[in-house]
């Protein structure tokens, strides 16, 4: 059992931030194809198509029958622990930093051997679930896990390593007055969070769901207009150092693609909230949060990006919004190039169309913003990278994986997307 | 399995052992530590550089060169080339493919040398890209070297057979008592049992020294026809019988053998003696545990005994099992790719009488074994060689 994570002390501003370390990053290409199982919280392994036996590390061909054709295969994670040690000594700065730190040998259900880095809450012989996560270097390690969840799980000193579990944390979100920046505020503040900055443009401007989430204790509404640089500066010099999580929920959405319209003034206050907007984000609050990668349980852990699931292929009907979530995804891809190192993880929670008022013509299945902020939370805390909220999402997702072109036919033609 | 039997490596030596004394770190390059070691076989042969037309070079710390880069800065003209990239198992498997060459006629002296120079950072840096495997399986653990993974296989090589923390002291304080007569020993003060369990953890259940140091240093020796050993007036030591294994028991879930115990007994068989002839033993010695496996795989007690037998006798040079003469890697230092040569270059010498440290009494037939490369969670090569005293 796990002894639940008590509140951080408070800091003594004449210490030293603790340096933003991470663990070893190189790996090879067949290494990455782990990181990407880990970002979205999978775990396969390579398996022979002619022997069927699973293969670990990754490797080009199959140790058995040198066939070349090894297909990654979804696994259940069950294994034994056969081997624990505590390591006290690392010539490694961030282990070193952080020993003593347990790790072990786990011999997978499926037959190969794994190391594993350790919960507190697995001793030798015990059966375990392996699981891949993302490390600090935003790369896949194995993480064993106790076969059924134990008490205060998540609290555990190396799993949070691993994770972006609000608990103990501070967040910031960027623009509270969204029914998704709301219904996250209203989520996080049963997630144990420590504080949430309710981001509002024109905060003399009150309305009843700002006045409901402002009612909760830990929630400080704090100005910020991401269309006005000196704002966006404003509001970092403030709050920046403080915010361990932020959560990008901005968006201006309108109707229409790009033959219809008549100018390009709606345009422009598309993409100088959702693209410009991002950019002055980025330029004021990158800076602080990525020195703080190391600073304790509630170091600096995640940038979050609620992204249109339009970003991946245009969806001509909102043609303009989706280049605009293109654009942002595009941004949040460059933004975890220069995050790499920090121990900040990039997130984006992608979804199909939010049952909100720009939405009204669309037929169901949509999003409601509370699943959104249910499924975020759950992602934070699992430690992924991609999120996927609700059933359009998926389906978009999935086929775009199987076939951008043909996705883009699907979207761009006019025909329903059906079979 | 029926292999067929390997030709006998009679009629060649292996002469002329050198050590170039060890430094913790150094400022030179690997190729003075090799060429150094080249100079010292060119002395103590008394031959000239350009008689040697055949050369071995093993070297973690090399790069960008290969062996041919090397044998350009030594300024050598060979008909016979080998680099041997095994690291703990490279002594005895240079010494086998140089003897092989010889007695084909491919190379008449071969120079075999190993050497590593050690910068602050060598070491973490080589353990960080080491091998595909390690990139994307181990080193990303935190153990930034080998010390967690022989953790694992000693903790689980503890619970299945019950060896004790006592049991791995006992090898480390023999060892550093050989050593206190080695003059080029990194260890210069005595370690007592009570020191050994009470050292700094470092990956439990290993504690300070259980873990090599890793240093500078460089090794070699010669192979030649005997008689050509004897023209030039060469003591030195002949092979019995030799083995070696890679990759061996891959199915097991953590190591807890080696290679050498597939060849145990046609290793036995060729050498013409039994494991109770055996002089003294040289065992690859990164870590206490690892001694134990060389002591059962190789056929001195059975699996899982080697605790037992190692803890009613006396390992040091004078006492009735003499074990790693130097002080082995964990009082001697490890030296990169030298630390697989240490034990063989020191029995070449034990075996002609000429030991720098304490000599063990009548040493005419002796038994190194090398192990090496932690690809990704064990060992995968394993080497022995079974020899006796020539010449001189």
């Amino acid at each position: 059992m796990t002894d639940p994570l008590p509140p951080p002390p408070k800091r003594n501003p004449q210490r030293k931030t603790r340096s933003a370390l991470a663990p070893p990053s190189a790996r090879t290409r067949l290494g990455i194809r782990l990181a990407a199982l880990a970002s979205a919280g999978r775990l396969e392994l390579q398996r022979c198509e002619s022997c069927r036996e699973f293969a670990y590390p990754p490797r080009e061909a199959c140790p058995i029958c040198l066939d070349d054709d090894l297909e990654w295969t979804r696994i259940s994670g069950g294994g034994e622990l056969i081997a624990a040690t505590v390591v006290h000594a690392s010539a490694d700065p961030y282990f070193r930093d952080r020993a003593p730190w347990r790790i072990g040998t786990v011999r997978l259900a499926e037959g190969p051997r794994i190391l594993a880095h350790l919960h507190g809450d697995c001793e030798t012989g015990d059966r375990v679930r392996a699981r891949l996560h993302l490390d600090k270097s935003g790369q896949a390690v194995f993480f064993a896990l106790p076969e059924s969840d134990t008490e205060n799980m998540g609290d555990d000193r190396q799993l949070r390593e691993m994770t972006n579990d609000p608990k103990h944390r501070r967040v910031l979100i960027t623009d509270a007055r969204t029914p998704v920046g709301a219904a996250i505020a209203e989520a996080l503040a049963d997630a144990g969070c420590r504080a949430i900055f309710a981001g509002v443009s024109e905060l003399w401007r009150r309305d009843e769901q700002l006045d409901r989430i402002s009612a909760q204790p830990i929630v400080e509404p704090v100005p910020l207009d991401l269309t006005d640089t000196e704002s966006v500066r404003e509001c970092a010099a403030e709050y920046g150092g403080k915010v361990d999580i932020l959560i990008h929920t901005a968006d201006y959405l309108r109707p229409g693609g790009l033959v219809d319209r008549r100018g390009i003034a709606m345009a422009k206050e598309e993409f100088e909230t959702n693209v410009f907007g991002f950019m002055r984000l980025a330029q004021s609050f990158g800076p602080p949060m990525r020195a703080r990668g190391s600073d304790g349980i509630d170091s600096a852990s995640a940038w979050v990006n609620a992204i249109s699931v339009r970003a991946l292929s245009s969806w001509p009907a909102f043609g303009s919004h989706s280049a605009c979530h293109a654009a942002l995804l595009s941004m949040a891809q460059c933004l975890r190039g220069e995050f790499a190192g920090s121990g900040v993880r990039v997130v984006n929670v992608f979804s199909g169309p939010l049952e909100t008022d720009w939405h009204d013509s669309l037929p169901p299945p949509k999003v409601a913003p509370a699943r959104l902020a249910r499924d975020l939370i759950a992602g934070l805390r699992r430690g992924v990278e991609d999120i996927y909220v609700g059933d359009v999402a998926r389906d978009i997702a999935s086929r775009w994986r199987d076939d951008p072109k043909v996705l883009e036919r699907e979207l761009t033609t006019g025909e329903e997307i059906d079979g | 399995m029926a292999e067929p039997a390997p030709l006998s490596y009679e009629g060649v030596a292996a002469v002329a052992p050198v050590s170039v004394p060890y430094e913790r770190y150094s400022s030179k390059s690997a190729h003075w530590w090799l060429l150094k070691a080249l100079r010292g076989l060119t002395e103590a042969a008394r031959i000239r550089p350009d008689q040697i037309d055949g050369l071995a070079v093993s070297s973690f710390s090399l790069h960008p060169d290969t062996a041919v880069g090397f044998a350009q800065h030594a300024g050598l003209e060979l008909r016979w080339l080998e680099q041997i990239p095994s690291g703990g198992a490279s002594g005895p498997m240079a010494l086998t493919r140089a003897a092989r060459a010889v007695q084909a006629g491919d190379a008449g002296i071969v120079a075999c040398i190993a050497g590593d120079t050690n910068h602050i950072h060598s070491f973490r840096r080589m353990t960080a890209g080491f091998s595909r495997f390690s990139l994307d399986a181990a080193y990303p653990y935190g153990a930034g070297g080998p010390n967690a993974y022989f953790a694992l296989l000693t903790a689980h090589y503890m619970r299945r057979f019950g060896a004790t923390r006592e049991d791995f002291g006992h090898i480390a304080v023999c060892q550093r008592q050989n050593a206190l007569s080695y003059p080029f020993a990194l260890m210069k003060s005595p370690l007592s049992l009570e020191q050994y369990l009470g050292a700094r953890a470092i990956a439990e259940p290993l504690a300070l020294f259980d873990c090599v140091m890793p240093c500078s240093g460089g090794e070699g020796f010669l192979v030649m026809r005997e008689d050509v050993a004897d023209g030039l007036d060469l003591g030195g030591a002949r092979i019995l019988a030799a083995i070696e294994r890679h990759n061996a028991f891959a199915d097991d879930p953590i190591q807890f053998r080696g290679g050498w115990a597939r060849d145990r007994e046609s290793f036995w068989h060729r050498a013409g003696v039994s494991p109770e002839d055996i002089d003294f033993l040289q065992t690859y010695d990164d870590y206490p545990v690892i001694s134990m496996m060389q002591i059962e795989d190789l056929g001195f007690c059975r699996k899982g005994e080697a605790a037992e037998f190692v803890r009613c006798r006396d390992l040091t040079n004078s006492g009735q099992f003499p074990h790693n003469t130097t002080g082995g890697q964990l009082s001697t230092g490890q030296a990169g790719a030298a630390g697989g040569y240490l034990g063989l270059v020191d029995a070449i010498r034990q075996l002609t009488g000429a030991s720098l440290g304490r000599q063990v009494p009548e040493a005419r037939t002796a038994v190194v074994s090398g192990f090496g490369i932690v690809n990704f969670d064990r060992g995968v090569c394993a080497s022995a060689v079974a020899l006796s005293g020539c010449g001189g």
